[in-house]
């Protein structure tokens, strides 16, 4: 187990540098001209043009200049150091404060996907057919049929602004209840795929000879299904959630935005507006890593969930 | 848990009656007393800057508004009456005397004196500085000798030190009066002095001399109404309070908060749920719904920002006047107002703002008026092309007017047009100066200070900063010219209004539309004011208790 984790870690540096390479050379494919994208529609000065080519180096292109670029940036991120975005904020600073508040609200989305969403699975995939079943499968089928730039700023609207029954915006440094409604937004789609998931899998293990052997033995109704059914069914919802903690992560752009944390998402955003293309690779080195960890940490859970598997 | 499911989804159709019976009783704030000791929120993007030698953009010019009082402030007629300053006179135009009001200190307790200017002045003219705002020096005389050329353009060398490191024409008299010697004589110095770019900073801002700390935009300390509380708080919000010490009109609320947001329409979520006092602009998306959702805390106000249509000089197909009037003619403003803005902007016919001292209606005269007989008569004399193109950029919401006004070239003039996107202003830019055929594209502009120079210079003069499609006409710019080194303001106006007679002539641009501010506010203030800058005036806004 020890030398498999290693050899995961171990990999995950590689993959790490990979990523960054690529994303590197992405933005500097794809950009334009960041100084007058900072400016906006002004035009721009020649002494403040020639200050900030100077100091981002933009004056380096082609193929030489991207392998100088870059490989100045990983000296300075081997050391530490992020770089400074196109505005002169320090990078590691600006993801220190998002990245907080963005933990947060993947963890209260992921909290409600658990909390709601496989609870109600195991219930539907007990009552298999039942009027509870049906209407879990409806109300997902609309959940995944809408979209998260409708959704958002609809409940943001009707229970925000209308029913004030949660603040409309979180805002920075936001309190657990102001963060609840963009969890919930967030954490919708998860949670319905979750319930999906869920059901269909405790539905199947329901009709399993173990648990038919379970049943003769004469066991307790509640014993076959906390202990048979429901270790057995959490496998593949192990599996999807882990996964999805990175997408929460990654995937809040437009909740952040709707409702005004300044997150991740937030940040991604408006680096790739302005062009700033190392606050961009900034984000992202940060949540390959965090894809990275989640993956290793879901097939670690395997192992324990699953007695067969085995890892050397 | 089958409970809460289910009550949740019941809940949204009850919330979507409850929200349509709420609505239509929106309105009525800026009743109830003022309260002296509340403060108020305002709504603002993350700034790029808070240095005012280096703040062009709105958000941190709204902040460096309440930290910092400027020499001259504009009145109703939008002429400059002095605010920091005592007196700004020339005899001349060209050699300005500035004297400081007494009583002015900075935040920290510094007196406000000659050298804090010029210090600020120099610093930000310097070129190695890298200061956004720089060019609102180049006027003074000696700015030049603070440049300096890459030897290799975009190279890999680097461009020398300047020469001087202070402006020759900057002069201590004594603490309180320092003059400054143009260039050139310019008539609207005096007006210009109200930019950003001309607050002055204090002693503890600089580290040594022209090295200002890096600390400093973090917290900025000035000589106006209010004070920084705290620092800045990058993506969340900059606090001010009020300064006690501040000499004149004084504030009526006990601070600001400028609450930082990405899309505006989340602010705007944030004052209908009176979380948010007021969002200095709404959303296009929100403006149908605004006006009903506020009430009377649905405001307009004047603004300088003027949109238009450009003809690209090397694009041969435009090059004869005739078809640019036509093509103006073509173009119905009153319905695109109406339709696509819902009111918030206004049909421009004339080539500067209407809040211009020198202002005058419909200047690009009968090119300016909605006649599609005779466009398309004049059209097909002058041989205009059969196909049009208007290029825009994709991020700034223009496709639906760029969209209307095609259709309605294509149903006036019987030609085929096409709207074509580029993703970024930057990238229509790089377009044009490579003389890569655009069709015709649009260029917004607004105004630094309120001069039609502000407008006449760098749109349409040969050196125009923003003169992207190469305009020349060594005429217009004599006059410009004329203009600025004019004697008195009405002669200054006369030369300037006889240069804009020559635009309507040579149709350069097709003016489109004016803007304006379009602002809301909470239920829990009152008085609130926007200037011409997209900016709250932050000494006559009130709190209600």
């Amino acid at each position: 187990m020890f030398r498999y984790i290693l050899r995961r870690l171990l990999q995950m540096v590689l993959a790490f540098f990979g990523t960054t390479l690529i994303v590197y050379a992405l933005m500097f494919a794809g950009q334009g001209d960041p100084i007058q994208a900072l400016a906006g529609e002004r035009p721009v000065t020649a002494a403040q043009r020639a200050y900030l080519t100077e100091k981002y180096h933009l004056d380096a292109t082609g193929v030489g200049g991207f392998f100088y670029r870059y490989f100045d940036y990983v000296k300075n991120l081997v050391q530490g150091d992020l770089g400074e975005s196109l505005t002169g904020r320090s990078i590691g600073q600006i993801l220190q404060q998002a990245w907080p508040v963005t933990v947060k609200l993947a963890l209260i989305a992921l909290a409600v996907a658990i909390l709601f969403g496989v609870t109600a699975g195991v219930i539907a995939g007990i009552r298999r057919a039942s009027i509870f079943d049906n209407s879990t499968l409806l109300l997902t089928l609309l959940v995944l049929g809408i979209p998260t730039i409708v959704l958002a700023p609809l409940a943001q609207y009707f229970l925000g602004v209308k029913l004030q029954l949660f603040p409309p915006t979180a805002g920075s440094n936001p309190t657990f209840y102001a963060l609840l409604l963009p969890g919930i937004v967030l954490g919708s789609l998860s949670l319905a795929t979750a319930l999906r998931l869920t059901r269909t899998s405790v539905a199947e293990n329901l009709r399993a000879d173990y648990v038919r052997t379970a049943k003769s033995k004469g066991l307790l109704r509640r014993r076959i299904i906390s202990v048979h059914v429901l270790r057995n069914s959490l496998i593949p919802v192990i599996t999807f959630l882990g996964v999805e903690l990175g997408n929460l992560m990654s995937g809040a752009i437009i909740t952040e935005g709707v409702f005004n944390i300044p997150g991740v998402g937030f940040n991604l955003f408006r680096a790739i507006k302005t062009e700033d293309g190392p606050l961009v690779v900034g984000i992202v080195s940060v949540l390959v890593v965090v894809y990275l960890v989640s993956n290793l940490v879901v097939d670690v859970l395997y192992a324990v969930l699953d007695p067969r598997i085995r890892y050397e | 848990m089958q409970v809460r499911r289910l009550a949740a989804w019941t809940a949204l159709p009850l919330a979507v009656t409850l929200g349509l019976a709420a609505c239509g009783s929106g309105g009525n704030g800026g009743s109830g007393k003022s309260n002296p000791n509340a403060a108020v929120s305002i709504q603002i993007g993350e700034p790029q800057h808070l240095v005012p030698t280096n703040t062009t953009e709105t958000s941190g010019s709204q902040v460096l508004a309440g930290l910092f009082s400027p020499l001259v402030d504009y009145d109703a007629q939008n002429k400059p009456y002095e605010v920091a300053a005592q007196s700004v006179a020339s005899s001349d135009n060209k050699v300005w005397t500035i004297k400081l009001k007494d009583g002015f200190t900075f935040h920290n307790g510094q007196k406000v004196m000659s050298d804090d200017y010029i210090n600020a002045w120099n610093y930000g003219a310097y070129a190695p500085n890298g200061q956004g705002a720089s060019y609102f020096f180049e006027k003074i005389a000696g700015y030049d000798d603070l440049q300096s050329v890459d030897p290799d353009g975009d190279g890999p060398k680097a461009a020398p030190a300047p020469k001087a490191k202070t402006m020759s024409g900057l002069k201590k008299v004594d603490d309180q009066t320092f003059t400054v010697t143009l260039s050139q004589p310019y008539i609207d110095f005096k007006t210009m002095l109200g930019y950003t770019a001309f607050y002055p900073l204090p002693k503890a801002a600089f580290s040594a001399p022209g090295v200002l700390k890096d600390s400093y935009e973090q917290a900025p300390i000035g000589q106006g109404p209010f004070k920084m509380k705290g620092t800045w708080q990058h993506d969340a919000k900059i606090e001010v309070e009020r300064y006690d010490a501040y000499p004149t009109e004084k504030p009526k609320v006990q601070g600001v908060e400028f609450r930082i947001y990405q899309q505006l329409s989340a602010a705007y979520a944030d004052v209908l749920g009176d979380n948010l006092d007021v969002i200095p602009t709404i959303a296009t998306e929100n403006m149908s719904s605004a006006a009903a959702d506020l009430g009377d805390r649905y405001k307009t106000s004047p603004m300088s920002s003027f949109q238009f249509l450009a003809f690209p000089t090397f694009d041969k197909n435009f090059s004869s006047p005739d078809v640019r009037k036509a093509i103006s003619m073509a173009i119905d403003r009153d319905e695109i107002t109406k339709s696509v803005f819902k009111g918030s902007q206004q049909p421009a016919r004339s080539f500067v703002s209407p809040v211009l001292p020198g202002y005058r209606d419909n200047t690009a005269g009968a090119a300016g008026n909605f006649n599609p007989t005779e466009a398309k008569k004049l059209y097909q004399a002058a041989g205009g092309p059969a196909k049009i193109t208007i290029s825009y950029n994709g991020d700034g919401g223009h496709k639906d007017w760029v969209d209307a006004t095609c259709n309605q070239l294509k149903a006036n003039l019987g030609v085929d047009c096409v709207g074509s996107a580029e993703p970024k202003f930057a990238d229509l830019l790089t377009k044009v100066e490579k003389k890569q055929p655009v069709g015709l594209f649009r260029m917004g502009w607004v105004m630094d200070y309120p001069s039609m120079e502000d407008y006449l210079g760098p749109l349409y003069s040969t050196n125009g900063s923003s003169n992207y499609y190469g305009y020349s006409n060594p005429e217009f710019d004599k006059l410009v010219k004329e203009g600025s080194a004019a004697p008195t303001q009405e002669e200054a106006i006369k030369k300037y209004q006889q240069a804009e007679d020559i635009l309507a002539k040579d149709m350069p641009v097709i003016p489109l539309r004016f803007g304006q501010n379009v602002y809301g506010s909470s239920t829990k203030v009152k008085n609130v004011e926007m200037d011409l800058f997209q900016r709250v005036n932050l000494v006559k806004i009130e709190a209600v208790s």
